[in-house]
């Protein structure tokens, strides 16, 4: 199960610099887990006791995994997972 | 100057004041911090300081995020400093206050900006300070209010602005943006897709200053001139209590941040005043999360006539439950219906015709004056943001019209009886 993660500006010098990473993973959760042990300085970027930290958004195909089942949110193959700051402010 | 550097409200960490908006360590908020220790030493000074500035936010330039040169008191030029925003009026409404069994309610009424909202305000700040960063663009992400602010802006100063907003906005506010040439660019999907997709064209756009995403830490500095404005107006008073509406739970922690910094400064007596936060039913994640004692938002998906404040996935939501919680205030919610009698109630008593998300604020107020939450000797200011005229869907059919002949028998029989 092969599925890419965009990532953020912000955590790009963390992969190389690369905007996407292909990773494995049926589950948003699995799939960071997958990121995390490529990269491993992105685990303490994201997450706090082993939950995501408040300000990090992360969606699937561009839902917002906190509508769906959190890290435990399937992902299909050839599926995208993408985070971002949890930044809005606008109206 | 008096801003030093831009710090993480999560973790604290520190940052140089340039067009970052999000920690790298944590992914939280940054913001701008201030050194004042400059400005302490005489208040009356300060003050007669203020009063003999300009009649916009830069009479309270020493509070806002710019480096450079701060905008004079004669400075009128529009392709310098853009349109005046703020001093806006600041009323006593007695007759709304009446209905409510109320005392003293004034009515703080922003949408006398010069495009009809206080987004002019953090546009305004936005603006100055993307200039002085060097960016030759503006744009951002918008329900509307913000897509007007930013257009006008850009026309004012000679930058081109890039305007992108959900294609379901009312259509006053897609033509008061148009207007200003701007380039606009409707987004099929939410604010919230919206949003997302303007902080991912943000990391690729670096000439770009979008005010609400890589400005976002001195745009939000803009809205401390509401709190700094209606202390001014009272006296250099802090009133009792702020009703003001949550999109983003923005505007709400940066007005109580404002009556904070003047309170500490000793330019505002009083105390801090109990912050009431108003959301519409139809996306109330702050105030659902208020009522469940939850110190976190879970997104929702917005369904409300108040689109201004449609947004379902809230960034300042966490520390917007903060401000009320510490303030001993609240965030409720009201529904569609009672929208629409607060834009009636308001205009009917005071002669404001506001949007949608001011009805969502004066139902709010009206909610919390029946449950008994406001003591009626309170001085209370209700916070609205904008123009009616920006949402005329929600006040069709909403009264009577009579229509007759040009007859004066007509009129008799029509209304000269019944007066």
């Amino acid at each position: 199960m092969a599925v890419t993660v965009k990532i953020p500006t912000q955590l790009r010098a963390s992969v190389g610099g690369a905007s996407e990473v292909a990773v494995a993973g049926s589950t948003v959760g699995d799939a960071l887990d997958a990121l995390y042990s490529a990269h491993p300085e992105l685990r303490d970027r994201l997450t706090e006791d082993g939950k995501l930290r408040r300000f990090v958004n992360v969606y699937v195909d561009g839902e917002d995994v906190r509508f769906g089942e959190g890290l435990s949110t399937p992902v299909k193959d050839g599926g995208e997972i993408q985070v971002l700051p949890a930044v809005a402010g606008g109206r | 100057m008096a801003i030093t550097h831009l710090k993480c409200r999560e973790c604290g960490s520190e940052y140089d004041l340039g067009a970052q908006y999000v920690c790298n360590q944590c992914f939280g908020p940054l913001e701008v911090a201030y050194d004042h220790t400059a400005l302490t030493t005489d208040v009356a000074s300060l003050r007669r300081r203020i009063q003999s500035g300009p009649q916009n936010i830069w009479r309270y330039a020493d509070f806002l995020p710019l480096a450079g040169r701060q905008p004079a008191a004669s400075v009128r030029v529009l392709s310098q400093f853009g349109l005046p925003a703020g001093c806006t009026p600041l009323l006593r409404a007695d007759r709304l206050a009446q209905r409510l069994g109320l005392k003293e309610v004034w009515v703080k009424n922003d949408a006398a900006n010069p495009t009809h909202s206080f987004k002019d305000r953090v546009v305004s700040v936005a603006a100055m300070r993307a200039r002085e960063l060097g960016f030759d663009t503006l744009a951002c992400a918008s329900t509307g209010n913000l897509a007007n602010a930013v257009a006008a802006a850009g026309a004012a100063l000679g930058m081109p602005t890039y305007v992108f907003i959900p294609s379901d906005l009312e259509e006053q506010k897609v033509l008061a943006t148009g207007v200003y040439g701007t380039t606009l660019v409707k987004i099929k999907g939410n604010y919230d897709d919206v949003n997302r997709l303007c902080t991912e064209i943000s990391g690729e756009r670096e000439n770009w200053a979008f005010v609400n995403v890589n400005m976002r830490p001195y745009y939000a500095e803009g809205s401390k001139t509401l709190s700094y404005e209606i202390s001014e107006q009272l006296g250099f008073e802090t009133p009792d209590r702020i009703v003001a509406p949550i999109a983003s739970g923005s505007l709400f922690t940066k007005i109580a941040k404002g009556f904070d910094e003047w309170l500490a400064l000793g330019i505002a007596e009083g105390s801090a005043p109990t912050m009431n936060g108003a959301q519409a039913l139809g996306c109330s994640p702050v105030a659902t999360a208020f009522a469940d004692g939850a110190d976190i938002c879970r997104p929702v998906r917005p369904d409300t006539i108040a689109k201004s404040l449609a947004i379902g996935n809230p960034a300042d939501g966490p520390y917007a439950l903060e401000t009320a919680r510490k303030s001993g205030g609240s965030i409720d919610s009201v529904n569609d219906d009672e929208i629409k009698a607060g834009i009636r109630l308001l205009a009917e008593t005071t002669g404001v015709f506001t949007e949608t998300a001011g009805g969502v604020t004066t139902a709010t107020l009206a909610k919390l004056a029946a449950r008994g939450d406001i003591d009626p000797e309170e001085r209370v200011v209700l916070v609205i943001t904008g123009d009616g005229l920006k949402t005329l869907d929600a006040v069709r059919g909403t009264f009577d019209e009579i229509e007759i002949e040009p007859s004066y028998d007509q009129f008799e029989a029509s209304i000269g009886v019944t007066s």
